[in-house]
């Protein structure tokens, strides 16, 4: 095709007619609510925005199995052994049906591996906190999972068709992952003393990390504006945590147990919840990887994927050969 | 036999695999189901049960390390699922033997001292690297799959019952084994050489799983003489190696005896990880 557009790079300051055309279709499907779909024209910043999420997400589930894994040979119960397997495995999968959203967005599964493991890219920094007890598997499950899905729920109505079609399925098994989690939590805290205290220690261990898995408030995050304007995120950072807050209060009565926030209560007067303030500047320095874990968890992810290498290569050596025959 | 002369065999089980697992249709036989059906078996069955949920355990154990560890994501997903799989074979049959004792799959998995184990040593050898879990995959998958489909005739019902769910996951098992052994046998030099070196360290190791105990002549048709599965197993597993490049090593069988309680040095640390928390807290409940 011959060129319809000026070859002079300063003159891409300019959208060209075509681009003009291109962007106000783009602001009619986010207008409409519709979606956004691989082949559509996407502005950059929107595809860098989606890609850097998307791919975050991915990221912190593949991170997110260790905490969890960790516990699979020690689980209790044959019964605990076996949900926790599978729910580390659905975690898996979670990671996987991302990474193949994201590479709708043209970035490929080794690109973005690649990121995470020289540690460009980011994931939940909650993942960066240690599961010491087996009740840690509930806290996770009930305070994390419980989290991550008041995050996510909103995120099967993206604007981005993929991200939202993967959203629907994670979200179906994270509820029931928040689930196994409270269950665990149900369980100790009508067990034995130790078990109580174990259930209490971890409550109060990932109450305020799950807190600020929200991110930073409404005032403090830069690009909170410009995602909701594109209709990827529907709810600020601060909405989603008055609503987790809000649930979690109620349903830590129902263990018997408390949450490490004395002075939470719902005020009236401004409609929303009070809780404790939040410490930012460890957030932000685990956020940093100074975490207990980060060096931890990455080294895992690394030390996996290099003894892995010769398997991979042995895999694409042979898938080559197989090919080479069916030509001859 | 080979594999379409298997799958043929297990055709003409069709009725017999319907029957099985009309427990809980779609579903299949849960632990939870053999408990409440409550058929207690004899204190030999429930030896035999334990036998084969030793084995499955063990495995599961080891496997089961592989998840968050796999050389990709695909394959944390596949060894995970083959985990869970096995987990589950372990929960029947242990539910079931425990029915004779009155003890739960839990009493049986966590307060049984190292001698009181019955699994076969080739179970717990090291997950080594992907090659060596493959390789133990190939040699067990392929055996159980035998035994399983054998097992459907079982006149112990359970037993029958369970492998009818068993035997089509176990299935599964060894076509991953399969594929993954041919593909890292014909993959590169290196992978070759690693799988030449699994099936040396991992081969002594399968002597035992053909040894007939007394039980097993005492059971009559509830049981499968092992030693009747080694022809079927040799010609199964020498096919796949000469399709992976891969030769029967010179080196003999290890004199091992698991199912007398006699393990491995490895053994101790599967059980003091596995067993570390239901000790701490005796009596509790999860």
């Amino acid at each position: 095709m011959a060129p319809t557009t000026p070859q002079e790079p300063g003159l891409s300051a300019v959208p060209s007619y075509e681009e003009q055309q291109s962007q106000a279709r783009f602001d009619a499907l986010i207008n409409d609510d519709s979606r956004v779909e691989p082949r559509d024209w996407m502005p950059e910043p929107y595809r860098k925005t989606l890609t850097r999420q998307v791919s975050q997400h991915a990221h912190s589930e593949i991170i997110g199995m260790q905490p969890e894994a960790n516990w699979i040979t020690r689980a209790p119960s044959l019964k605990r052994k076996s949900i926790l397997m599978a729910k580390v495995q659905d975690e898996a999968g979670h990671g996987l049906y991302l990474y193949s959203a994201a590479e709708t967005l043209g970035t490929d599964r080794d690109e973005l591996n690649d990121q995470l493991l020289t540690g460009r890219a980011k994931y939940s920094s909650i993942f960066n906190y240690p599961a010491r007890t087996w009740a840690d598997m509930g806290a996770i499950g009930w305070l994390v999972d419980g989290a991550a899905i008041a995050n996510q729920v909103p995120l099967c109505r993206a604007s981005y068709g993929p991200y939202g079609r993967a959203m629907v399925r994670i979200c179906k098994e994270e509820s029931f992952h928040q689930r196994q989690g409270f269950e665990i939590l149900l369980s100790l805290s009508r067990g034995t003393e130790a078990q109580k205290k174990m259930a209490q220690e971890a409550i109060n261990r990932f109450y305020e990390p799950s807190l600020m898995m929200f991110g930073p408030p409404d005032d403090q995050s830069p690009n909170s504006a410009q995602s909701m304007a594109w209709k990827i995120k529907r709810f600020s950072n601060d909405e989603l945590r008055q609503r987790f807050v809000g649930m979690i209060e109620e349903q830590v009565k129902v263990l018997g147990m408390t949450l490490p926030d004395p002075d939470l209560h719902f005020d009236e007067e401004k409609k929303q919840w009070i809780h404790k303030d939040l410490n930012w500047d460890e957030f932000m320095n685990v956020i940093k990887g100074n975490g207990p874990a980060n060096a931890q968890r990455l080294e895992h992810r690394r030390k996996a994927h290099r003894e892995g290498a010769w398997v991979r290569e042995a895999a694409t050596a042979y898938a080559a050969k197989q090919e080479q025959s069916e030509v001859a | 036999m080979n594999h379409e002369e298997l799958d043929a065999s297990l055709d003409s089980f069709g009725d017999a695999l319907a029957s099985a697992t009309r427990v809980t249709p779609g579903n299949a036989l849960r632990p939870e189901d053999i408990a409440v059906a409550g058929a207690k078996p004899s204190d030999e069955v429930a030896q035999y049960a334990l036998h084969l949920g030793d084995d499955a355990l063990i495995l599961a154990q080891r496997l089961s390390h592989w998840i968050s560890r796999a050389p990709e994501i695909e394959e944390d997903i596949a060894l995970g699922n083959i985990a869970l799989d096995v987990l589950g074979h372990a929960r029947s049959f242990l539910t079931y033997a425990g029915l004779a004792w009155d003890k739960t799959e839990d009493d049986l998995a966590y307060w049984r001292e190292e001698e009181e184990f019955t699994s076969l040593q080739i179970v717990e050898q090291p997950n080594g690297h992907f090659g060596v879990t493959i390789m133990r995959q190939l040699i067990v998958s392929i055996y159980q799959h035998l035994l399983y489909s054998r097992l459907l005739e079982s006149a112990d019902e359970t037993i029958a019952a369970i492998c009818a769910k068993a035997v089509k996951e176990v299935d599964y098992h060894r076509d991953h084994a399969i594929a993954w052994t041919i593909r890292l046998g014909q993959g590169t030099e290196e992978s070759a050489e690693k799988m030449r070196h699994a099936l040396e360290i991992l081969w002594p190791y399968t002597g035992e799983m053909f040894q007939d105990e007394e039980l097993h002549s005492e059971l009559g048709d509830v049981a499968v003489l092992p030693s009747s599965l080694r022809e079927a197993w040799d010609a199964e597993i020498t096919s796949v190696f000469a399709e992976a490049g891969l030769e029967i090593p010179k080196s003999g069988l290890a004199m091992a005896h698991g199912r007398a309680g006699e393990h491995s040095e490895h053994m101790g640390y599967i059980l003091a990880e596995m067993q570390v928390l239901a000790r701490k807290h005796p009596g509790a409940s999860w």
